[in-house]
């Protein structure tokens, strides 16, 4: 699983259009927030951590047709089916990789594009704390849609369509998170619900997404 | 036997393409199969590495005795081809890469990115991958397009390097590979299936 997790990250350091264009449009989505709802701060602080996970959550399913799609079509994912290594790791090691380059910088930055938004300070570690536990969740079940439309031509559309309505949980929980965090109020429920969602999926959706795997390579 | 295959029927979608295919194949011995585009060739290598299901039928091998090299050659154009055989040494815990460099000729450009590479060059390291794998069966599909004679000439030599160490080929090709006595050909014609649709959808399941 290391090995694959490495060469991934490698070729996503040396490819770009993985994190970089997720972190520009995050950046751009939330820029943009201001000038359609307004100069209002008051309005913008208080819908600063839902906006902030709608963007994460929309630049996380940019990169997400990518995940599988190109070592599918030059053939590396037939010899890695056949290779002395589970399927379900190399969906992991993908999973990951997807995480570390695009849900992890996306937290991570959160707090400056918070500042633009004028998220209330005490909610800022709690929206990095959010996204960061949160965005795993959105790597593996986006992995499980990339594996479902493998091979499709023009999937990307049809993946969003797939993945959106289950990101739906994750995004509620991480959400409240951060409005309960920047508001100071209490927020263990959502919180534990919220790993709960990113545990449960890491445990679950690998073995699913193996198993589409190997029906959509016949 | 290294491999044994025992009245296979495989499909492609809903279409049957080859029934009741059977032939053996010995440590030490090639077999080339032949038949015109689209009679099932691929579908039946595919089928054997276990890569999809065949209708039914055997296939008798022992447990990751399968290496295979498909139309496509699984190289990652922005790693160097030492790097992309590198990676598949890990996966098949091999650390020697350069005897199949050697092999293949690739010493000399082990440190370009494989997305510089010829169409031939790709395939050689493609190839070059088989023998970092270690396995006794060689699976290898059309393995001599693209490339010119004396990329051939290697190609035979490290696949009849690969029989005397006790290995096998099944190779699928339209062109011609002289491996020596050790080798059989086998046109799959006779096993073209030609009730056209196959009716028991369970066999699909």
């Amino acid at each position: 699983m290391r090995i694959v997790l490495l060469r991934d990250l490698k070729l996503a350091m040396r490819v770009g259009g993985g994190f970089g264009l997720a972190i520009m449009f995050f950046l751009i989505l939330v820029v943009l927030v201001p000038f359609g709802i307004g100069p209002d701060a008051a309005l913008l602080s208080a819908i600063s951590p839902g906006i902030l996970w709608i963007g994460a959550l929309l630049a996380c399913l940019l990169s997400l047709d990518r995940i599988f799609s190109l070592d599918y079509e030059d053939g590396t994912l037939d010899h890695l089916a056949i290779a002395p290594l589970p399927l379900e790791s190399v969906v992991l090691a993908k999973a990951t990789a997807h995480w570390l380059t695009t849900g992890l910088p996306l937290g991570l930055i959160s707090p400056l594009l918070g500042l633009m938004l004028g998220l209330p300070i005490e909610g800022y570690l709690w929206l990095v704390l959010s996204l960061v536990l949160g965005t795993p969740a959105l790597s593996v079940i986006g992995t499980f849609g990339a594996a479902l439309t493998l091979g499709l031509k023009r999937g990307g559309l049809l993946l969003s369509v797939l993945v959106l309505p289950l990101y739906g949980p994750t995004l509620i929980f991480g959400a409240e998170v951060a409005r309960r965090g920047s508001a100071g109020i209490e927020l263990q429920t959502p919180l534990l619900m919220l790993l709960g969602l990113s545990f449960g999926v890491m445990a679950i959706l690998p073995f699913a997404s193996a198993a589409v795997l190997r029906i959509n390579l016949r | 036997m290294v491999l044994s295959v025992l009245d296979l029927c495989v499909s492609r979608s809903s279409q049957v393409l080859l029934a009741n295919v059977s032939f053996e194949l010995a440590a030490g011995q090639a077999l080339i199969l032949k038949g015109p585009n689209g009679l099932g060739k691929t579908t039946l290598l595919r089928a054997i590495t276990g890569l999809q299901p065949a209708l039914s039928g055997q296939i008798i091998a022992g447990e990751d005795s399968f290496a295979y090299a498909a139309h496509a050659d699984g190289v990652k154009p922005s790693l160097t081809v030492a790097e992309n055989l590198q990676f598949w040494a890990d996966i098949f815990d091999n650390q020697d890469i350069s005897s199949a460099l050697s092999a293949f000729d690739l010493n000399e450009l082990k440190s370009r990115f494989a997305g510089m590479l010829s169409a031939g060059q790709k395939r050689r390291l493609g190839l070059a991958r088989m023998l970092i794998t270690n396995r006794p069966v060689w699976v290898l599909d059309e393995p001599s397009v693209s490339l010119d004679k004396a990329s051939i000439t290697q190609l035979e030599e490290v696949i009849k390097q690969h029989l005397q160490n006790g290995g096998a080929a099944l190779i699928v090709t339209h062109g011609h590979l002289d491996l020596g006595s050790s080798c059989r050909t086998l046109s799959l014609d006779r096993y073209k299936f030609n009730r056209g649709v196959y009716d028991d959808a369970e066999a699909f399941l």
